[in-house]
């Protein structure tokens, strides 16, 4: 806000990325950050409309956008910081992983271009950590109460930080070599430098959360240790088992799931040696990627910085279309046919596609996928959409490298959660109640593990919940 | 035998008992008033006769009841007739003793004859008592034949009464008769049964009343006494009633035992309880120790005037002469702009420490049998006329015109001015003027001296050391505690230390209702502010604002009934807001009268209510301990607050300190001063001394001001005092607006005045804290008040020691999550604007289910109501949505404020449903009256009439089915509409006018609208344009609407709409949207209760509006008494509105609320968007309707029995909620209606009017020309209308050619006299006119000279009243003589010529030339953005009294100046034969350097702007800004 003609007088600027050329021949990050006062342009075209839908409906984490944007406007970097951390602890994340939600119910976005929330979230947290405003807040005053976090991916992380700020004493059990989970994991290193977790994590233990790597529990530790030694247990194990796709020639050496193939180059880039025979690379191969959804896009990515010949992408669903339709009015999620970086960076995208079969040679490696196109009916009156298989349609792709990027199905049910008794649901998430508990008294779970595999942000939301739950619990 | 008047609802006076929403504190009135005297003083008979014809023909002024005879009451009030008396007394065998030995009482028994035993026995026993010999009685004869029967059915039985004086010395007789009346009335007010009939009109030996429940034809025929030749009197004053109390009453008809009142008291509530917290110290060596007896002064019971004639009676009584005393309570202005004599000014400023005034409009006719006097308001707001004949006769009327006097009879004619007095002495037999009265009033006493030597002034105290700013932490805990949002600091703060004035906003207030609402709310935000409508103007603070003052003495005040120096030893304030530096002078100053105590308004952190309770008292206690050792100011604090101890809401400690200390006599003993963190906005302030704080410190916001210009957030201030500066002047101007409001003029009768309503609080809290407050539903109480502070406090103070360093988001203003709930949600926006694109009626009822969702709505009053099962009827049994739509209309929303686009479909959505469409204010482009191709008709059914009147021509009145007389908006009830210049384009200036890219604030008042009579002219003008188009008048919800509306019914309108406060703006002042007015839901409510229990509603519609979103809302409202819906910004949602309140910021990015030629390009809005919803609702309707069992609306309206009484529980603060009131089903008494069923009887088609469209019929039908001569009376209103309308129907708006219909006119033509005249039409009076000539002039030509034979000099001689041109879009006047007070105003195209003006001349204009051959009021040229006036200044003070804010004055040098002026002057002289034209003209080169050209500044650059080809200029600063800079 600040100037009521902003969106009038300037256009969307987006923050640049890297040439293709050069990009894709590292790790490093695409984007670019545009120039303080460019950026303080931008944030001129919110409207601080009367009913902010970005911070009504668009953001799961309720972020205060047009608050931020006028502070930018006014150059109070560091009330804005503040405002931001009053409902994000982790906007360096959200800053450049998120879908940006806030934009697509932007109110601008009704008939222009939304206002560039997700960059100006972005760099007002980047101002911070360079200005050293970003500090350690322990809590003044500890009650001497011990809580376990189970998980130290978005949910783990920030409900364990919300958690010791209330001035109880947080472990974080983990069971990778470094917390973080599914961001330094999952998350390729061009869309999120790792540099950036471990900063935050820096800041969690000033203010006096532990991290137990390499700790995984009910295995390593047993429940009935966790709900001895505290006086709660938070669960934020995400929701790590994947869908498979079960056709002949699944089992073929060179048809992978999707996070393996993403974590792998992750802890490549993070100096941990990978022996050579369990390596997964696209280096030469050419690639099919099953699944058009952002994990489908980061293998294209990793492929392709990995030097892959030909990258084809399949999907299941029609190709959506350039716009919105009349049935997908503003403020929903606009169901419109995006295209990642990784995209711009060469592939090929094939719509209304089915897999038939994994055909491999005589070693057993893959060499081809078989392939049916799809015939979509519409939707009927409950909503769906069937399709049936067009006879005669089916061809080839040539692949050596399958990666299957088709989602996931609900969290891990390991002895964790089979020894803390935890009731599921239909979908086999944990169970809760509106309040984060679930059926063990004292045990609360959060994130991807309660509600299935979702974004960062409503992780991060969920974790901030979580937390005023278990603080609640302890506060009894 | 009269009827029994009905038990159930009132005593035998009828006086209504309150009952439901009724309660009869909330009557008004306003009337006719007048006099008629003989300067000789002998006294004679034609004077009563003449004074009974001038009451007949000032009865249009008054009103009649539902039974359609009963006046509202008319009286006389005239000398003793001696000889008549005599007569009568001889007959009865009463030995009368010499003229001035004896007195008469008028007496008004009860019927019941034991009662009136009782009550003669009370008199006599008081007269025995007091000394006085009794020498009989008299019994009235009268005649009720001719009465209605309402007056009947609570005739008094009416007596006179003879007291001799006896040894009782002749100058103490008056004390003494004064003294056994209330010694009288207070006996029989201590009877058991109800002898309420009793009163006693006057007491006497100088003069005595004749008045009733009558209507002015009645008085003479029910009173033989008046017509029998004997009685004579050397005077007459006369009044006509109009009381918009539905029930009027025998005792209150006027004149009083002194005075008659034209008018309206605004500070009652205030001016009653200081006259309260006096008595304990009034003392008088006339009365002594009788004194007491008095006690109390003032009888509450009565009307606004009856209680200000009690005042006077004891003023009087006291010694003060009588021009003295009505000096000391309607007091002129006389602030800074008004040159007037040292000790006139020193003479107010010495009684503004002592009284303030009685404010509100005022003509007041006063007597004590040897003066008569008249005095008019400081705004001269009534008319008050006056004729002097040659042989001695004195005319003075709310009009000329009420006696025929012969034109050579005349010796002068003249107006009262604001302010002003004339007086008439039957002893000296002459006029004593104005400045005579006052000069010698001002001067018996030193006062200048006086006022010098005593006043204490602020800065004249020992300067204080530096104050160092608060500690950051300490603020951020404050405010915290006291509730402060980080929206509040930018919405609310920061703007008014920016701009030095408050913020403005736009769309509807949806947050809830602060009962509702589930945070923790201030207790500000319980109350709502009430407004001045209809009854009383609002003023404009801004335009007018030399009549406003915040200037008052604060400290200890002694005895009303002397005059020492030391009354105005006292703290002298220029305004009520003071600096910490104030505070540290005034704690730390050593002056024996200036004596500051502090009281902590603290309780323990941890309490509830019982501690809250305690502590209160025990501030009370302390308050009157300090009283008692000196102090003369009481500051009350919360500045310690701290972990402990938390602050008590400022508001209930002022407010109940204030009415603890009027309890126990002490509050004129000391000023109360609020040091307080919770105040920061305006409204905060205006509450705090409208509930008794005399000046307030607000030290948390100002240390967040200067937080906030740390924090770089004011860009405009370059240091903290800057900001500080602005802040206050914020305040200021915000509270001048606040007063203006309500009509209210200066802050010491605004303090303690109580305007505002609470909403929510309960009855033992507003008992003891705010006492007489009305709150009409019950509510909290000092329990959830406590718990609410605990719960701010807590986060100023948390358990775990660190405040958030970010303060709640608020969301009050705009939508935040975790912040105040609004109706309007997200989904809810999105699911309709869906539905009606898709057409998805299943999707239409998710919206519906998500608005009556009763879990988590709960924003509005209706939220809590639930229906009593009744047995459903089958869908199809209800009557169809097609029968259903016709009762739709859209709200008034002006193209202006929405685009063209939005505003065009709307009209063609409405049209085509059969529903109505509404203007809005901002007039029509009469291409819209052409239908589309496609047949689609553009044309808004409704056409509305604002104060702004803006493109109000005759062709916009005829094309109409409706015109809507808006008198208020819920969004911003007592102001005027709001258009910033950004969009004011060069299409919509045209359409309205005026002038491209200046701001248009319409006149917070109508300026042809003062009083309740008034209105009822504008009716009748309307009426008269347009025949076939109902009349309605838009009102907005607030205690008291019910009488209005009842007073508007009489005034026959066909529809009242009463609007909820939380209706839509395009822009208005946040404080306007978000704290004045109530819901709709109390004042549909209370109309309903009224118009029934007055058999008012069977003929007038009830229409309202105001976040009406689904079926279950119409079903409430109908069930309430609604039988019209309005829809606004549902309708503007379905066009692509999403609620980003930028309309007046121009700045809508959907192209709804804007006129941004590129954002308007984005509107994507649809006719069939709007249809589909009004269809959607109706079908949603009639659902409800037939799960409630009714077939058809009209079945269905009034029966407010199916609502159950018990609201649904939210939370715990709606648990106190008391419905029953509200929910009270109003039965109608026998053959009464619960919703219209007849139409109103006009009477226009009776009028003279008629007969003109007769002898014009060579015109009208074959374009022939007509020449017309009669004569013309006051009686004949509104001449010419109707002509023109039809002219303008069958020849559209250009008319006829000049002169074709000549209208010639002998005679005082009535008021409006060509109204709306068309081209080619030209009146000529020979003699005067009434106000509001040539109102709405569109292009016709007016002709006003002296009778031929008159000998006086016209141009020193008043010939035409007030408010002449208002809103002329075109045409000529031409006016041989002198006009009232705002001439001209809001013209904005019509010329004129005239010898002299009043006060406010063109005020407004944007448009037209006028020219003023003669002197100029004050204020000329107020608001003037455009047109050009020339006025001939002789004297050479023009500039001295004009308002120079928004015009350059120039010499008249240019050619074309000159010619134009030259022309029009002689264009005057032929039409008039004006002495002076011609005289001027003679010496054109002598005369024409005393010309002063006055040029709006805005108005010539818009004009360089068009020579230059360019339209808009965004540079341009706008009216406001230019102004409140200025």
């Amino acid at each position: 806000m600040g100037s009521p003609t902003g969106f009038i007088k300037h256009a969307r600027e987006e923050a640049p990325k890297r040439p293709v050329s050069e990009r894709v021949k590292d790790f490093a990050e695409v984007e670019q950050p545009l120039s303080e006062e460019r950026l303080e342009t931008q944030a001129a075209r919110c409207m601080d409309c009367g009913i902010p839908y970005c911070h009504m409906v668009g953001c799961p984490v309720r972020n205060l956008v047009p608050d931020f944007n006028d502070m930018i406007y006014r150059h109070q970097w560091r009330r804005a910081l503040e405002l931001l951390h009053s409902r994000n602890n982790l906007p360096e994340i959200t800053g450049r992983i998120c879908p940006a939600l806030c934009e697509a119910s932007c109110t601008l976005s009704i008939n222009q271009k939304a206002v560039t929330i997700r960059q100006i979230e972005l760099q007002i947290v980047e101002r911070g950590w360079k200005e050293g405003w970003i500090q350690p807040e322990p809590a003044a005053v500890k009650s001497g109460k011990r809580v376990a976090v189970i998980g130290s991916g978005p949910a783990g992380l920030v409900a364990a930080q919300q958690i010791a700020r209330a001035g109880h004493d947080v472990v974080v059990f983990e069971r990778d070599e470094h917390p973080g989970g599914i961001l330094r994991y999952g998350i390729p290193d061009f869309k999120l430098e790792k540099r950036f977790i471990d900063r935050r994590l820096d800041q969690m233990r000033g203010e006096g959360v532990v991290f137990e790597t390499g700790v995984e529990a009910g295995v390593d530790i047993s429940a009935r240790y966790l709900l001895r030694s505290f006086d709660a247990v938070l669960i934020a194990i995400g929701a790590r088992a994947p869908r498979d796709l079960k056709i002949p020639g699944r089992d073929l050496k060179g048809v992978h799931q999707a996070m393996e193939f993403l974590t792998q180059q992750n802890r490549i880039n993070e100096g941990v040696a990978v022996p050579e025979d369990r390596r997964i690379s696209a280096a030469g191969k050419n690639i099919v990627v099953v699944g058009g959804g952002d994990t489908g896009a980061d293998c294209i990515g990793v492929c392709r910085r990995q030097g892959a010949a030909e990258i084809q992408q399949i999907e299941l669903l029609p190709q959506p279309p350039a716009g919105r339709e009349a049935d997908n009015p503003w403020p929903t999620w606009p169901r419109i046919l995006r295209t990642s970086s990784s995209h711009e960076e060469g592939c090929a995208r094939l719509w209304s596609i089915g897999a038939k079969e994994f055909v491999g040679d005589a070693q057993g490696r893959l060499k081809k996928l078989r392939c049916v196109r799809l015939d979509w009916s519409a939707p009927d009156a409950s909503g769906r959409a069937t399709f049936k298989e067009i006879p005669g349609s089916e061809f080839e792709i040539k692949a050596e490298l399958a990666l299957l990027a088709m989602g996931f199905v609900h969290p891990e049910h390991g002895p964790l959660v089979q020894d803390l008794a935890l009731a599921l649901d239909e979908r086999g998430n944990i169970k809760v109640t509106p309040r984060l508990a679930t059926s063990t008294e004292g045990v609360f779970a959060c994130g991807d593990a309660v509600m299935g595999a979702s974004l960062v942000v409503r992780a991060i939301d969920m974790g901030r919940t979580a937390a005023e739950a278990v603080n609640a619990h302890l506060a009894r | 035998m009269p009827e029994e008047p009905d038990q159930r609802r009132c005593d035998r006076s009828g006086r209504p008992l309150p009952t439901g929403l009724y309660h009869p504190a909330q009557d008004h009135d306003s009337c006719g008033v007048g006099f008629v005297a003989y300067l000789e003083g002998k006294p004679r008979h034609s004077i009563v006769e003449q004074g009974v014809r001038v009451l007949m023909n000032l009865e249009h002024r008054g009103a009649l009841g539902g039974d359609k005879s009963t006046g509202d009451g008319a009286g006389l009030l005239i000398q003793i007739p001696d000889d008549f008396l005599r007569r009568e007394c001889k007959g009865a065998r009463i030995q009368l003793p010499a003229m001035g030995e004896y007195a008469v009482g008028m007496v008004f028994l009860p019927t019941d004859a034991a009662l009136a035993s009782a009550c003669v026995e009370a008199v006599e026993r008081a007269a025995r008592a007091e000394g006085v010999e009794l020498l009989g009685w008299r019994k009235v004869p009268v005649d009720a034949r001719t009465l209605g029967e309402l007056a009947r059915s609570t005739q008094p039985e009416i007596r006179q009464l003879f007291l001799g004086r006896g040894s009782i010395p002749a100058e103490a007789f008056e004390r003494k008769l004064y003294l056994l009346r209330r010694a009288a009335e207070k006996t029989v007010g201590a009877l058991h049964a109800d002898a309420s009939q009793f009163h006693i009109p006057s007491l006497s030996s100088r003069t005595l009343a004749y008045k009733g429940m009558l209507t002015a034809t009645q008085l003479p025929e029910f009173y033989p006494d008046l017509r029998d030749p004997a009685l004579a009197s050397a005077f007459a004053i006369v009044h006509q009633r109009y009381s918009t109390n539905t029930f009027p009453m025998w005792r209150l008809a006027q004149p009083f035992r002194m005075l008659a009142h034209n008018g309206e008291i605004n500070t009652l509530r205030g001016n009653i309880n200081r006259m309260r917290a006096r008595e304990p110290l009034l003392a008088s060596p006339l009365f002594g120790p009788d004194l007491e007896k008095l006690k109390p002064i003032l009888q509450e019971e009565g009307s606004d005037s009856a209680i200000l004639d009690n005042l006077l009676e004891l003023l009087v009584a006291g010694g003060r002469s009588l021009p003295h005393a009505m000096m000391m309570l309607v007091p002129e202005a006389w602030g800074g702009k008004y040159m007037m004599a040292e000790d006139k000014r020193a003479f107010y400023e010495y009684h503004a420490a002592i009284m303030e005034p009685w404010d509100g409009p005022a003509a007041l006719v006063f007597t004590d049998g040897r003066y008569i006097g008249a005095t008019l308001d400081r705004n001269g707001l009534r008319p008050a006329r006056y004729t002097v004949t040659r042989d001695g006769l004195v005319v003075m009327a709310s009009e000329t015109g009420v006696l025929d006097i012969p034109g050579d009879k005349i010796l002068s004619r003249g107006r009262l001015q604001p302010g002003r007095m004339f007086l008439v002495d039957l002893e000296q037999h002459r006029i004593i003027p104005d400045s005579e009265i006052k000069a010698k009033v001002s001067r018996q006493r030193p006062y200048r001296h006086w006022v010098k030597d005593n006043r204490i002034e602020l800065r004249g105290l020992l300067a204080p050391s530096h104050i160092p700013s608060e500690d950051p932490e300490v603020l951020l805990r404050k405010q915290h505690a006291f509730g402060y949002t980080e929206e509040e600091l930018k919405m609310v703060i920061a703007p008014m230390a920016i701009r030095g004035q408050e913020a403005i906003g736009s769309m509807g207030n949806d947050a809830a209702l602060a009962v509702l609402s589930e945070r923790p709310q201030i207790l500000f935000n319980y109350f709502k502010q009430l407004f001045a409508q209809v009854t009383n103007p609002p003023i404009d603070p801004l335009r007018e604002e030399l009549v406003m003052s915040l200037m008052s003495f604060v400290g200890r005040e002694r005895n009303l009934l002397v005059e020492t120096p030391e009354h105005c030893r006292q703290l002298k304030l220029h305004h009520p807001i003071l600096t910490p530096e104030d505070m540290l002078r005034l704690r730390s100053t050593r002056r024996p009268e200036v004596v500051a105590r502090d009281l902590d308004m603290l309780f323990p952190a941890n309490g509830g209510g019982k501690e809250l309770g305690e502590a209160l008292e025990e501030m009370f206690e302390r308050a009157e301990k300090q009283i008692a050792e000196g102090a003369t100011l009481l500051v009350l604090t919360d500045h310690h607050m701290d972990e402990r101890h938390a602050a008590i809401p400022a508001l209930l400690a002022v407010s109940g300190l204030h009415h603890h200390l009027i309890r126990k006599g002490l509050r004129t003993s000391a000023g109360i001063i609020v040091e307080t963190g919770e105040a920061r906005e305006v409204i905060h302030f205006a509450m705090l001394l409208a509930f008794g704080a005399n000046a307030i410190c607000p030290h948390v916001a100002f240390s967040t001001v200067r937080e906030l210009t740390e924090m770089g957030m004011i860009e405009t201030a370059a240091t903290h005092d800057d900001a500080m500066d602005a802040y206050i002047t914020a305040v200021k101007k915000g509270l001048l607006k606040t007063f203006s409001r309500m009509g209210i003029s200066t802050i010491r009768s605004f303090v303690g005045s109580q305007i505002f309503e609470a909403v929510g609080l309960g009855p033992e809290l507003i008992e003891k804290y705010f006492s007489t407050t009305v709150s009409r539903i019950g509510g909290i109480g000092l329990e959830e008040i406590a718990g609410e502070v605990r719960a701010r406090h807590a986060r100023g103070f948390p358990p775990s020691g660190r405040p958030a360093r970010l303060l709640d988001v608020g969301g009050t203003y705009h939508a935040r999550q975790g912040g105040e709930k609004h109706l309007w949600s997200p989904d809810a926006i999105g699911m309709l604007q869906q539905s009606v694109r898709m057409n998805d009626e299943r999707l239409f009822k998710d919206y519906v289910r998500l608005m009556n969702d009763q879990s988590r709505a709960h924003v509005t009053l209706r939220s809590l109501f639930q229906f009593r099962a009744r047995s459903p009827v089958p869908l199809d049994q209800v009557e169809s949505v097609e029968k259903i739509l016709p009762r739709f209309a859209s709200a008034a929303m002006s193209f202006g404020s929405i685009s063209k686009e939005a505003h065009e479909a709307i009209a063609i959505a409405m049209n085509r449903c059969g529903a109505r469409s509404n203007s809005g204010e901002g007039g029509e482009d009469p291409a819209r009256y052409v239908r589309l191709p496609n047949g689609d008709n553009l044309c808004s059914r409704v056409k509305q009439v604002a104060s702004g009147r803006f493109g109000v021509t005759t062709d916009y009145l005829i094309h109409a089915d409706e015109l809507q007389i808006k008198i208020s908006q819920g969004a911003k009830p007592g102001e005027g509409g709001q258009l910033p210049g950004d969009k004011v384009s060069a299409e919509i200036a045209r359409v309205r006018h005026t002038t491209p890219g200046v701001t248009l604030i319409s006149p917070p008042p109508h300026h042809d609208i003062y009083s309740i009579e008034d209105i009822a002219q504008l009716i009748y003008d309307l009426k008269s344009a347009n025949p076939k188009a109902r009349i309605s008048v838009k009102l907005v919800s607030e205690v008291g609407v019910g009488t209005v509306a009842a007073g508007v019914a009489k005034a026959k309108a066909d529809m009242v709409l009463i609007a909820g406060h939380d209706g839509g703006t395009g822009a208005s002042p946040l404080t306007a949207i978000k704290h004045t007015g109530l819901p709709w839901e109390l004042g549909v409510a209370e109309a309903q209760q009224t118009l029934i229990a007055n058999r008012l509603r069977e003929r007038i519609r009830l229409q309202t509006d105001g976040q009406l979103r689904t079926g279950r809302d119409l079903a409430i409202a109908a069930l309430m008494g609604a039988e019209e819906f309005g829809f606004g910004t549902p309708l503007l949602v379905t066009l692509g509105c999403v609620m980003l309140r930028k309309c007046h910021m121009n700045s809508c990015s959907v192209g709804v609320g804007t006129q941004d030629p590129a954002l308007r390009a984005r509107f994507a809005g649809k006719p069939e968007y709007v249809e589909r919803f009004l269809r959607f609702v109706a079908q949603d309707f009639r659902e409800q309707m037939a799960a409630l069992g009714f077939r058809s609306v009209d079945e269905m309206v009034g029966h407010v029995e199916v609502i159950d009484p018990t609201p649904a529980q939210a939370h715990a603060k709606t648990r106190h909620l008391d419905f029953t009131a509200l929910l009270k089903p109003a039965e109608p008494l026998n053959g009464g209606a619960r919703r219209c069923v007849r139409a109103q009887e006009h009477e226009v088609g009776r009028s003279m009017n008629a007969e003109l469209l007769r002898l014009a019929e060579p015109a009208l039908e074959r374009r022939e020309p007509v020449e017309v001569n009669l004569p013309i009376h006051n009686v004949d209103r509104t001449v010419g209308a109707t002509l023109s309308g039809e002219i303008i129907r069958r020849f559209g708006s250009r008319g006829l050619p000049v002169d074709t219909v000549k209208l010639n006119f002998k005679g005082s033509a009535g008021q409006s006299l060509g109204a709306f005249l068309a081209p080619g039409i030209t009146i000529r009076v020979e003699g005067d006119a009434n106000d509001y000539l040539a109102k709405g002039l569109s292009g016709g030509r007016i002709i006003l000279v002296p009778p031929a034979e008159a000998a006086f000099v016209a141009h020193e001689n008043v010939i035409v009243g007030n408010v002449v041109l208002y809103g002329a879009t075109g045409g000529e006047v031409f006016i041989a003589g002198v006009a009232g007070e705002r001439f001209a105003i809001r013209n904005s195209g019509a010329s004129a010529v005239v010898e002299g003006v009043g006060d406010h001349g063109c005020e407004y204009m944007t448009g037209g030339v006028v020219v003023v051959l003669g002197p100029t009021g004050y204020n000329f040229a107020a608001g003037m953005s455009g047109g050009i006036a020339y006025v001939y200044n002789e004297a050479g003070f023009f500039d001295t009294r004009a308002n120079l804010d928004m015009v350059d004055l120039e010499s008249v040098w240019s050619e074309q100046d000159r010619a134009r002026l030259r022309g029009l002057i002689e264009e005057h002289q032929r039409a008039t034969g004006s002495l002076r034209a011609r005289n001027i003209l003679e010496n054109w080169d002598a005369s024409l350097p005393l010309f002063v050209k006055v040029m709006p500044i805005d108005y010539r650059k818009s004009l360089e702007r068009m020579k230059m080809g360019e339209d808009r200029d965004k540079e341009t600063v706008s009216a406001t800004e230019e102004v409140y800079h200025g």
